[in-house]
């Protein structure tokens, strides 16, 4: 379980994110959703520690993760899969070496094993194929599979995913959504979802978090989501045709908004 | 800094890297520096040539001009402000891309200690082998100077291989050999420093590499002063 409590990043005295608290369960996809610049990345990195927040708490089980000492924070962190925006897999890796990389950090296997379990997390994700091509030879939606392979490469505890189907077709979208809410409800993972996909959200959302200008505006289920009244949340999710479709069919709030 | 030089976690996979660095940096650099310093090489024995019109000084003193001015200067300082511009564009902007496509916050995501494992091969490689390439450049500008005389009999071949052989100090080498390996930990330890922490998207891995370029130039620059004021 994640608890974040009063969370705030600043950058040059603006707020970025600010008094966010939230709690993340295991065995659940957990969505952050919000606009372009509205603070997700931010909040994030900040939960993981790539960002050092200035106020506030985080917490992973009953340990508070922001004020440990570096060589801790690592420990912590290798119980951690990360997905980033852009994929970030390394260029100078092929995709199998990718996947082996954390393997090789904090794994006591022998390179056989290694290999194998690079081989089962490439295969996981329906890339069995494309081991020995570099990053550059594969195509977006490879890569972003290439990156939940190696986030899950050390069967991690907690999953954290930036917009892992920005930029791609709806059907992998849908692919790529539901291999994450497999894996999330297979291993009892925590995972956190960024994304500013609607359709992701009703998908595959267990839990969601709306963040307004750097704050928390609205929480609850994708179920909750179409009837809420919050009036910036609807702007945001009926800027979309097909979900005010959905809402009309749902019928509840006025639908002629947007 | 001290990020760096911390104790690497996995000695395998960093010599790797370590090998992997050695041929991108230092081996690729061979055929650049030696087609400069033939080239060099060649134009220092017709310069000396024209400056040496006093019927007194013997011909042999051109070949051990240009021995001088090759060991002394160009294969050491020279030769590190070209590899500035090589090197170290290379350098910060692979380093500098990797940190703005969250390559470097993915290493540190998975507890890899990032300053480490990817600065530390680069500087070990080029501190290490990059007076390896001084050297050469020292034998190539000496056989710059030797093709342009058997090609064009400027002078007698024989007067040249006199001079090159005439009151040589073994010391300016190692004084070379020395300057070279500290221009090399700046020119790494710079770029790669701007690199490492680039922000502001590709326009800011640019910026990053010219600063590099420019900042580990001034350096090579003061310490080759105040390394020449000890050494010599
Ligand atoms: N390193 C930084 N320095 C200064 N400001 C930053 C930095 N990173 C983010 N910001 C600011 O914080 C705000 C939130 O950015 P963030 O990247 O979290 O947005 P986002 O919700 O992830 O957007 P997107 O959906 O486009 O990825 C933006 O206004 C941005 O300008
Ligand atoms: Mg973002």
């Amino acid at each position: 379980m994640i608890t974040v409590s009063h969370l705030s990043k600043y950058f040059d005295g603006r707020p970025a994110v600010k008094d966010i608290s939230v709690k993340y369960l295991p065995g659940q996809c957990s969505m952050i959703i919000g606009a372009s610049g509205s603070g997700k990345t931010v909040l994030l990195k900040s939960i993981v520690g790539l960002l050092t927040p200035e106020e506030g708490e985080v917490m992973f089980g009953d340990t508070v993760f922001n004020r440990l000492p570096d060589e801790e924070k690592k420990k912590t962190r290798s119980r951690m899969g990360m997905l980033f925006q852009g994929s970030a897999l390394f260029d100078f890796a092929t995709a199998k070496e990718n996947v082996m990389f954390p393997l090789e950090f904090f794994s006591n296997m022998s390179r056989r094993e290694k290999s194998d379990r690079a081989d089962f997390c490439l295969r996981r994700v329906g890339l069995e194929d494309i081991g020995n091509k570099y990053p550059s030879e594969l195509s977006g939606g490879m890569q972003k599979r290439v990156g939940i392979a190696r986030a899950i490469a050390l069967n991690p505890q907690y999953l954290f995913c930036d917009e892992p189907n920005s930029g791609l077709d709806p059907q992998t979208s849908v692919m790529i959504d539901r291999l994450i809410q497999e894996i999330t409800r297979e291993y009892n993972i925590t995972t956190v979802i960024n994304t500013h996909d609607m359709n992701s959200v009703m998908e595959i959302g267990d839990k969601v978090v709306f963040i307004y200008k750097g704050e928390k505006c609205w929480e609850g289920s994708r179920h909750d989501i179409l009837a809420s009244d919050n009036r910036e949340l609807e702007d945001f999710i009926f800027a979309s045709g097909m979900a005010r479709e959905l809402k009309t069919l749902y019928g509840s709030g006025n639908p002629s908004r947007g | 800094m001290r990020q760096v030089f911390r104790k690497p976690e996995r000695w395998r996979l960093l010599a790797r890297q370590f090998f992997n660095e050695t041929e991108k940096l230092v081996i690729n650099s061979i055929p650049l520096i030696a087609l400069i310093s033939v080239f060099i090489g060649a134009v220092l024995v017709i310069q000396t040539a024209n400056n040496m019109t006093s019927p007194l000084l013997p011909k042999m003193y051109i070949g051990y001009m240009a021995r001088e001015s090759l060991i002394l200067e160009f294969c050491s300082t020279m030769v590190c402000l070209i590899l500035a511009g090589k090197i170290g564009s290379n350098i910060s902007s692979e380093l500098g891309t990797m940190r703005i496509t969250e390559q470097i916050d993915a290493m540190e995501m998975m507890g890899v200690n990032s300053a480490n494992f990817l600065v530390m091969p680069k500087m070990m490689a080029t501190t290490l082998f990059n007076p390896l390439l001084t050297l050469m450049s020292f034998i190539m500008g000496l056989l710059g100077g030797y093709l342009l005389i058997e090609l064009t009999g400027m002078i007698k071949v024989s007067d040249y291989l006199t001079g090159l052989r005439f009151a040589f100090n073994g010391y300016y080498i190692t004084y070379s050999l020395v300057k070279t390996a500290v221009f090399s930990f700046i020119i790494s330890s710079v770029s790669a420093y701007y690199g490492y922490w680039a922000e502001g998207g590709s326009l800011g891995v640019g910026r990053s590499a010219t600063k590099a370029i420019v900042v580990a130039s001034a350096l090579i620059l003061i310490f080759n002063l105040i390394l020449t004021r000890i050494m010599l």
